[in-house]
């Protein structure tokens, strides 16, 4: 094949000129590794990121309208001022219910008193048959089998140091800790970790309410309904006026992760200007290789060979030289990224999963296409040259 | 004229320059005929390399016409000019031009891989290489492993490979000593006895002795041609 002697005589002086050559594999390996570690650490990031927010994503949140601005503090914080009557919570839950499970919460700040100490803190009031569903992870005791036995979150037992049993005042009225609520992290719906957790009627006895929830909310079977579920409220419930809000929490979990996607995405790109100087490099040493052969082009030409062949070959040396880097470059991300992304996460979960390990490929068509386009002018340059000017060229 | 290889045409070369044109071929005729062993000799910057450039097709004349085995190569686009070289030229240069790169041996295959898009199967090259008295250990070592001499073997071999009916040599002998460029010339005419075209551009007078023909350029004129 006249590919071969061609292919051959490209290998051949990427070989002469090893030290060269290397050193420009060396520039693309450096930018291949930038963009895909770059690459994998942001899609190892938002998997992570959604994964720790998703467990409140298949949640809504039905709340009062609070007015004008639509604001009112963090959802699962309400002051408990604005209340849902108990026909809203029941229109809301003959809409809902039929998606997935329902249940009203009391939430207010309250003083809490344990010996002298006294502050404030969230005190949630929920029926115990809602507290078995939804905070089904206790890492000590039981759930309250009396009204004035309370279940506190994790961080609120460690901080106060409370255990299974020990006794504090809540709003004045003395509650044992029946359990402690493993740590569920930040979330929309209710937000134990630092919260005491009482039984419906204890809170309606002690902060009145009865039977009127700050907020309701909604644990979705099907994530998908959550556009129906917050249509049908609002259509139903808002027709004359604003009379509730509904929170779709996975609205919120995916602009999260579309803000670490963009974090990331930018960080690609400045990691990509390596590249572009890789790039550069690749070209003044193919123009140097055109420059140092022209009585070699001017004998080739001369005994028949075609400019495109001439092209061919120069084109040929960028790409061994391309895909010399980019093998270099695959090999290294795959060890630094993983190292990388194991000490910027914590962990390397989603490392070997297709949307993180796609980056290499994907970095690796990069580098090579820079170092074919960047060994194409001077190929090109090459081709060009007039057979008698170049074999004249001493 | 059924054995015509090459004629030109009336032809014109003008170079034009800052500081004016420069005619370097001034209405050159000319017609060789196939198996003829012609030297072109004339002073430097007489028009000899000029000529040559326009025999090799590797230029083409600004007027007149040149026609290689009856074909008009004025016509003729850069690919097809490339194609003509390599199938009916074989250069042998004063430098002997052999590619750095590639073996003795892989120096006169590369116009047969061109031209057949394949390797040498038919023992070809190897036949060629030992008509020029290179044998096989010596087909194996890079150009600058090999003397002079050598290399203007290797070089004639190279233009032999495609068989080709004219082989054109610039100042053949030129870097050689005297013994080997006797050994050199020798090769040259057997193959002009063959029935190749020698046409043999030279300031040598001993060398233009031995050709059929002798044509001499002077000013970009042809000045003299016989034998």
């Amino acid at each position: 094949m006249t590919h071969d002697i061609i292919v051959a005589m490209a290998v051949r002086n990427v070989k002469i000129n090893l030290l060269r050559s290397i050193l420009a594999a060396i520039g693309i390996t450096i930018g291949i590794i930038s963009i895909a570690c770059m690459g994998m650490l942001g899609s190892n990031m938002t998997a992570s990121v959604t994964e720790s927010l998703s467990a409140m994503a298949d949640k809504l949140i039905v709340s009062p309208y609070s007015g004008k601005g639509g604001g009112g503090g963090p959802p699962g914080m309400s002051s408990g001022t604005d209340n849902l009557t108990k026909s809203q919570y029941k229109q809301i839950v003959k809409i809902a219910s039929k998606y997935g499970y329902v249940y009203g919460v009391h939430s207010i700040r309250a003083k809490v008193k344990k010996g002298k100490d006294e502050w404030n803190t969230q005190v949630y009031g929920l029926e115990v048959s809602v507290m078995k569903t939804i905070l089904n992870n206790l890492t000590s005791g039981g759930y309250p089998s009396s009204d004035n036995s309370v279940l506190i979150g994790a961080q609120f037992a460690e901080d106060n140091d409370l255990k299974v049993g020990s006794r504090f005042t809540v709003g004045g009225s003395g509650v044992k800790v029946s359990g402690i609520v493993e740590s569920r992290g930040m979330s929309m719906d209710v937000n134990t970790d630092n919260a005491v957790i009482m039984t419906k009627t204890m809170y309606e006895s002690s902060f009145g309410a009865k039977d009127e929830y700050n907020q309701v909310n909604v644990v979705l079977n099907d994530i998908n309904d959550a556009d129906t579920v917050t249509d049908d409220i609002d259509s139903q419930m808002n027709r004359r006026e604003e009379t509730v809000r509904v929170q779709d929490s996975s609205r919120m979990v995916s602009m999260i992760s579309s803000s670490v996607t963009t974090i990331t995405s930018f960080a690609t790109l400045i990691a990509s200007i390596s590249l572009l100087v890789a790039a550069v490099s690749i070209f003044n040493i193919m123009m140097m290789s055109v420059t140092e052969r022209i009585r070699e082009i001017g004998i080739l030409r001369s005994i028949g060979t075609q400019k495109r062949e001439i092209l061919r070959m120069f084109v040929y040396e960028a790409t061994l030289i391309g895909i010399l880097g980019a093998t270099l470059g695959m090999i290294l991300s795959l060890i630094m990224g993983y190292f990388f992304i194991h000490i910027m996460i914590g962990n390397t979960k989603y490392f070997f999963t297709y949307g993180s390990l796609i980056h290499l490929p994907y970095a690796m068509a990069v580098g090579l296409i820079i170092c074919i386009l960047s060994g194409l002018y001077p190929a090109w340059r090459g081709a060009q040259m007039d057979p008698i000017e170049a074999l004249r060229a001493e | 004229m059924a054995d015509e290889v090459i004629r030109l045409d009336q032809i014109t070369k003008i170079y034009p320059l800052l500081s004016g044109d420069v005619v370097a071929l001034d209405n050159v005729s000319l017609s060789i005929q196939n198996g003829e062993f012609v030297a072109i000799i004339g002073p430097s910057g007489s028009g000899k390399s000029t000529l040559l450039n326009q025999l090799g097709c590797l230029d083409v004349p600004t007027s007149g016409d040149i026609f290689i085995g009856g074909k008009s190569i004025t016509r003729m686009n850069d690919y097809e000019l490339t194609r003509l070289r390599l199938m009916t030229i074989g250069f042998i240069f004063q430098k002997f031009n052999l590619l750095p790169l590639l073996s003795a041996y892989e120096n006169v295959e590369y116009p047969y891989t061109l031209k057949y898009r394949k390797k040498d199967t038919t023992g070809r090259v190897s036949k060629l290489l030992s008509l020029v008295g290179i044998h096989e250990d010596l087909a194996r070592h890079k150009p600058n492993e090999l003397s002079g001499g050598q290399q203007q073997r290797v070089a004639i071999a190279r233009a032999l490979v495609n068989n080709p009916k004219i082989l054109l040599c610039d100042e053949p002998t030129g870097n050689l000593d005297s013994k080997t460029g006797i050994l050199v010339m020798s090769i040259l005419k057997r193959l002009n006895k063959k029935g190749k075209t020698l046409i043999i551009v030279t300031h040598d007078p001993a060398i233009a002795a031995q050709a059929d023909r002798i044509i001499t350029i002077r000013d970009g004129r042809i000045a003299e041609d016989g034998s």
